[in-house]
């Protein structure tokens, strides 16, 4: 079984090797003539006032967290749903319990302004 | 054509043919992905063209012909090549490169469990869909970390927003699939495409219609493209998070991007619309002939419908404003899977309905 998984890690390789050696073809046939202006970030032709390492919204990182937690949600339904048959009514009333309970911190977060963006 | 191969390649060592062989299947699926990339962007711009009544490229042939522009992209990649490369001095210069590949990496291996007939496929291996799946999600490291590393403001804000929106979508995106593996009982694409044959009643896209809208709707959100695409945004930051890569390396993004459409318009074709299956099977007027039978053109030919949907889009569609995003995401898209979820469920339960959902 796992010997199936050769190609797919020769692909990997071959698929970030690809991305390599077209970098290193640029390099390779462009042309290096730096100034201080070209190498300067793009800020509309100002000079950049500030770092851009700046703050940002915090619900960027409230999208991040609740991305995990729904993501994990899909891990575990992943295996449920392809075995579904074999498990019958109690896995499905499992699952929709586990739901339910997912759906109440949903409703939560919605009813919280989580996911209001104005 | 394997044996032929075998025979060729006896003067190796045994686990060096296995290598060769590997190698040269990979080559005979990356090298026609290369060109579908390559004149997929020829396609965008021409058919948008023409949606404008534009003409688009038509200059570039070959040999003195025009040939209605068919050598746009040779001539884009190649002048692409051969542009410098600046590297922003305020710039990780590690992660600055690093990124492109990044991107580009995930885009072309996600292909190698991707079927292309029953017994056309590189590595059959039995989680295939979830290998797909974790692949696709690896993309948003590359734009992170670009829109990071460049140290620029727009690329930054790119990232910010791209990054929210990718992880937003891939939810809705999952559950979709969760009701896919639910209708199939597998997670190997074979096996899902298998489990539609019947006829176009059969195929996923009936049963699962809002699943199937939902999936397609969130690859288009999951590209970034138009009109999801405020992580470019030219006429707000520019161009997002590779506005400050020049030459090759934009060339690479770029490349990522029109891969993981065509990978989109694919895994759309093989879950939801029958694969390489006929789409005139279990029609009694056709019978057994050649028309009933399943085929690669098939399956290229739907996975073409949706690309082509990906263009038009672009046409048709002003862009969304980013709040409209992420509350057609969250709002919008995760409580309708969920619920269809159930729907599925309880169907499969009581024992399917009609044709379906045995």
């Amino acid at each position: 079984m796992l010997e199936n998984y050769l190609p797919v890690l020769i692909f990997l390789v071959i698929g970030f090797g690809f991305g390599a050696f077209m970098m290193a073809l640029g390099f390779i046939l462009g042309p290096r003539r730096p100034d201080s202006e070209k190498l300067s970030p793009y800020e509309c032709g100002f000079e950049a006032f500030e770092d851009s390492r700046m703050k940002f919204d915090v619900r960027f990182y409230l999208v991040a967290i609740l991305f995990i937690i729904f993501d994990l949600e899909i891990a575990f339904l992943f295996p449920w749903a392809v075995v579904l048959r074999e498990i019958g009514m109690f896995g499905f009333v499992a699952m929709v319990i586990f739901l339910a309970l997912l759906v109440v911190g949903f409703i939560y977060e919605w009813k919280k302004g989580a996911l209001q963006w104005e | 054509m394997i044996e032929l191969l075998q025979s060729l390649l006896q003067w190796l060592p045994e686990s060096l043919q296995v290598l060769a062989i590997i190698l040269i299947k990979i080559v005979v699926i990356l090298a026609p992905l290369l060109v579908a990339v390559a004149y997929l962007t020829y396609a965008e711009r021409k058919i948008i063209g023409y949606m404008q009544i534009r003409i688009g490229p038509n200059r570039v042939g070959f040999f003195g012909h025009s040939l209605w522009g068919l050598g746009q992209p040779i001539a884009d990649a190649v002048k692409l090549m051969f542009k410098e490369i600046v590297i922003p001095s305020g710039a990780d210069k590690f992660l600055f490169i690093v990124a492109p590949m990044l991107s580009m990496g995930p885009a072309l291996a996600a292909w190698a469990v991707i079927p292309f007939g029953d017994e056309l496929i590189l590595a059959d291996v039995n989680a295939s869909l979830l290998y797909v799946l974790a692949l696709t999600s690896l993309g948003v490291y590359g734009v992170i970390i670009a829109g990071w590393a460049s140290n620029s403001k727009y690329a930054f804000l790119g990232a910010m927003r791209s990054a929210a929106q990718i992880v937003s979508y891939e939810i809705a995106m999952g559950f979709a699939l969760v009701g896919v593996l639910m209708a199939a009982g597998s997670i190997n694409l074979g096996e899902i495409v298998q489990a539609q044959s019947g006829g176009f009643w059969t195929w996923f896209m009936v049963p699962l219609a809002p699943l199937f809208v939902i999936y397609f709707i969130s690859g288009v959100a999951e590209t970034n493209r138009a009109p999801f695409d405020v992580a470019e945004g030219e006429s707000e930051i520019v161009a997002g998070f590779h506005v400050e890569y020049s030459g090759i390396t934009f060339a690479v993004f770029f490349l990522a991007e029109y891969a993981n459409m065509i990978l989109v318009a694919m895994l759309t074709a093989l879950m939801f619309m029958g694969g390489w299956l006929s789409p005139f099977q279990g029609l009694p007027v056709v019978g057994d002939t050649f028309l009933a039978a399943p085929s690669l053109i098939w399956l290229l030919a739907k996975a073409s419908i949706f690309l082509f949907l990906f263009l038009w889009f672009r046409a048709t569609f002003p862009r969304y404003r980013y709040d409209q995003i992420m509350r057609l995401g969250w709002k919008v898209f995760i409580p309708l899977t969920i619920v269809w979820l159930m729907v599925v469920g309880a169907v499969i339960m009581a024992g399917g309905i009609g044709p379906w959902l045995h």
